[in-house]
């Protein structure tokens, strides 16, 4: 096997936008990397700028109240200083992206086979309209859309939520992107759909070898489809490893909180929820220091010092975390298998 | 059902005797199509012939995708869609029908909690406002009225000082403990809660989850709990029911719905649910269903689940089946049955909740 090729390398990313009411520190310095091949999820609580995140490597975070800070290089080109110009080639072509809303992005007034025409074309102008079509014929049958032929003449209110969101993946495949970003793809899907979508996402990672990078909330979704993850809160990334460091040695106690509250379908978690007390801070005026202090119950005096993201565990260099505790501390202080979580449930409101 | 006139100091139901009795109800909502003459071309089947009984004390859950009439059916039993046809019996009273005055008892005993905190309440009133609404309903004195509400915001958590603030002053899952207080406002029996948890994140579902529990055994309420997935009623729920497209596929006590499931749909709704644990989620085998489901103006003959049914014979195309009882209470609507052995589906019946359209064939293995 040959080494993994680095797709997308963020470094210390900072977005900020000035509001009435202050500065919000969406992003607050975060760093990861996407390989071709691999899907890297970013989960966190509503808030914590996954979304601003990924829609800055876009440029779709863009305007007069934003300030941005960092690097995000992507095929040798920095996407935080591009050009508008340069970004909307790379958009929809050498990047796609997904989100949770299909009908944000697709045109309600023009049938689905047009949209995907369209989405070729304007990357592709030498393909003249009639291989466009058979294109969009081959996308929606790749990702599961029965009688394609007939339903490239439908309108986007004519399917379903789940065929919507297969038509969106269709577009991003159109120009066989190297990088493809699903922000919250199935969140607004029933179940079984859901399942099939994540089925779709598999695929595609495995036949183009494109890297993915899923934007989720839901931590089944994460171990489902992950590779590597990385956990944000209040705007920074906490704690970033693989599935396996992640799920059986969690290092940060907002990670734990996470893995502790979650109910499971195959488990009979008889009692008390082991809930993380309090909710996020305002990113208008977050804490001093590690951000999830207010909510941590082992906080202690270093805590209101901000701790850098670093790998504290000698055997793992590729799993960093921001917390102060010693790793020996945290074995002692967590509890692993079903129990996993905070050790304290009590429910504190303020 | 009895036919004893509804006494007015409302004693508790007698042993065994439900406290809620839903009786084949269905709930038809008309599809009209032509803008200068309505002609009335089809109806929504959104609730088909549904029974279930829930008793004091208890949590009911009830899942399934979105669509297959969850909300219709907790909006009928609430009286504030009327069914199109079957009865509704409340602590042994026939509420189907009752008019206004006969409902004001029942309403208050039976309160719902919204999906959407924020679309259910009203953002121009303060939390103070929106709480005394209900305890003037409840005819609790003026004086009184500021201290109660006070009493009703820390039973939920949340700080007393509240009272003055705005609804979109308060975060997602604050918003949802004030739902919950405008409906322990009225003293209810019986909660009716629509996806309760589904809008807020993981750490705060466990909060308020955590929060209805004890409200529960603090206040002996009973709750009907839908959900669109079956991990968090696994957590909340003494029973559970499985809807698809309007009817029933299979009710049981919570546990057994797990270890053995009967009905394929149920099989298909667990094994849609990513774990939480790679480890585990790679070991499971997950026959995933295909498809969706198909229009409730149309919908199928027979099992209405026979179009992504992978277990599907002829007798699923042309016969509706039955709910059959198996042992333990268990009971699900299916003509190839799973994990259940030839005697036990031998000594199976056929429960008087069958829908009055299923046939009587009993259920083969
Ligand atoms: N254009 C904007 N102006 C001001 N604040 C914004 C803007 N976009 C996002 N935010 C804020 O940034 C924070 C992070 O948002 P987001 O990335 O959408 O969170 P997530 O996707 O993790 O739920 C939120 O507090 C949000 O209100
Ligand atoms: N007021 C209404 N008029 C017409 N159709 C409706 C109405 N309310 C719900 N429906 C339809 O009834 C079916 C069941 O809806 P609902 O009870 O909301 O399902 P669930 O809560 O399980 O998602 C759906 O097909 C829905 O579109
Ligand atoms: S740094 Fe301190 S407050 Fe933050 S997670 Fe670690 S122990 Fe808790
Ligand atoms: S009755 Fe037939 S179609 Fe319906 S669930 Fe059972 S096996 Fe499947
Ligand atoms: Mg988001
Ligand atoms: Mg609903």
């Amino acid at each position: 096997m040959t080494a993994p090729e680095t797709l997308l390398q963020v470094e210390d990313l900072r977005v900020s936008f000035a509001t009435e009411e202050g500065v919000v520190r969406a992003v607050d310095g975060i760093t990861f990397t996407v390989q071709a091949g691999e899907v890297l999820a970013i989960v966190g609580e509503s808030g914590s700028g996954k979304s601003v995140s990924v829609m800055t490597l876009m440029g779709l975070t863009r305007g007069q109240n934003a300030r941005f800070e960092g690097k995000a290089m992507f095929d040798g080109r920095d996407l935080i200083a591009a050009s508008d110009a340069e970004l909307r080639k790379v958009r929809g072509a050498a990047i796609a992206m997904v989100f949770q809303d299909p009908m944000s992005s697709l045109d309600p007034v023009y049938r689905i086979g047009a949209q995907i025409i369209e989405q070729i074309r304007v990357h592709e102008p030498k393909v003249s309209k009639a291989q466009a079509l058979d294109r969009a014929v081959d996308l929606m049958e790749r990702v599961g859309i029965p009688r394609a032929r007939d339903r490239v003449r439908s309108y986007p209110h004519e399917f379903s939520g789940g065929m919507r969101q297969r038509v969106m993946i269709a577009m991003a495949l159109a120009n066989s992107p190297k990088l493809l970003i699903a922000d919250e793809p199935t969140t607004a899907l029933a179940v079984p759909i859901q399942a099939q979508i994540l089925d779709e996402l598999r695929r595609l990672r495995d036949q183009t070898g494109a890297g993915i990078i899923l934007v989720t909330h839901d931590l089944g979704v994460v171990a489902d489809i992950a590779d590597r993850i990385a956990v944000m809160y209040a705007g920074r990334i906490v704690e970033q490893g693989t599935l396996e460091d992640l799920f059986y040695d969690p290092q940060h106690p907002y990670t734990w909180g996470l893995l502790g509250s979650i109910t499971r379908v195959d488990r009979n978690r008889a009692g008390k929820l082991p809930a993380i007390p309090g909710q996020p801070p305002s990113l208008l005026a977050p804490p001093e220091g590690c951000h999830f202090r207010p909510r941590c119950p082992h906080a202690f005096d270093r805590c209101t010092e901000l701790p850098e993201l670093v790998s504290r565990l000698p055997e793992a260099p590729e799993h960093p975390d921001r917390c102060w505790l010693e790793p020996e501390r945290k074995r002692t202080l967590r509890q692993v298998g079903d129990q996993i979580g905070l050790a304290t449930g009590e429910t504190v409101i303020s | 059902m009895s036919n004893a006139a509804p006494t007015i100091e409302q004693p508790p139901p007698r042993d065994g005797s439900p406290l809620l009795d839903v009786e084949h109800v269905r709930v038809l909502f008309p599809v009209k199509s032509g803008t200068l003459i309505d002609r009335k071309v089809g109806a929504v089947h959104a609730v088909d012939d549904v029974s279930l009984q829930l008793r004091e004390g208890e949590t009911l859950g009830i899942v399934g995708e979105s669509g297959c009439g969850k909300t219709t059916l907790i909006r009928t039993i609430a009286r504030l869609i009327d069914a199109t046809s079957g009865a509704i019996h409340f602590r042994g009273q026939d509420i189907t029908k009752a008019g206004r005055r006969e409902l004001q008892p029942v309403r208050r005993e039976v309160q719902m909690v919204f999906q959407d905190p924020q679309a259910s309440l009203n953002p121009r009133k303060r939390v103070g406002q929106i709480l005394t609404t209900p305890l003037r309903l409840r005819k609790i004195p003026r004086d009184r009225l500021e201290s109660e509400s006070r009493q009703l915001l820390t039973r939920v958590g949340l700080h007393p000082e509240h009272l003055n603030r705005y609804p979109h002053e308060f975060s997602g899952g604050q918003r949802q403990r004030i739902g919950v207080a405008r409906a322990l406002a009225l003293d209810p029996r019986l909660i009716l809660l629509d996806e309760p948890v589904s809008a807020l994140d993981v750490s705060i579902q466990a909060q308020v989850i955590n929060l209805l529990d004890e409200l529960q055994d603090a206040l002996q309420l009973s709750y009907i709990f839908v959900a669109h997935d079956l991990s968090v009623v696994r957590h909340v729920s003494d029973r559970i029911a499985v809807m698809y497209l309007g009817k029933l596929m299979e009710i049981s006590p919570a546990e057994a719905l797990y270890t053995k499931p009967i009905h394929p749909y149920t099989s298909a709704l667990l094994a849609a649910i990513p774990i939480p644990d790679p480890h585990e989620n790679r070991s499971r085998t997950r026959p995933l269903v295909s498809g969706e489901p198909p229009n409730p103006i149309h919908p199928p003959s027979g099992c209405r689940f026979h179009t992504r049914c992978p277990r599907a014979t002829e007798v699923c195309r042309t016969v509706e089946p039955q709910l059959t009882e198996y042992s333990g209470g268990h009971l699900a609507a299916c003509h190839h049955p799973q994990h259940v052995s030839a005697q036990e589906i031998e000594r199976a019946t056929r429960s008087p909740a069958s829908p009055l359209t299923a046939g009587d064939q009993a259920p083969a293995g």
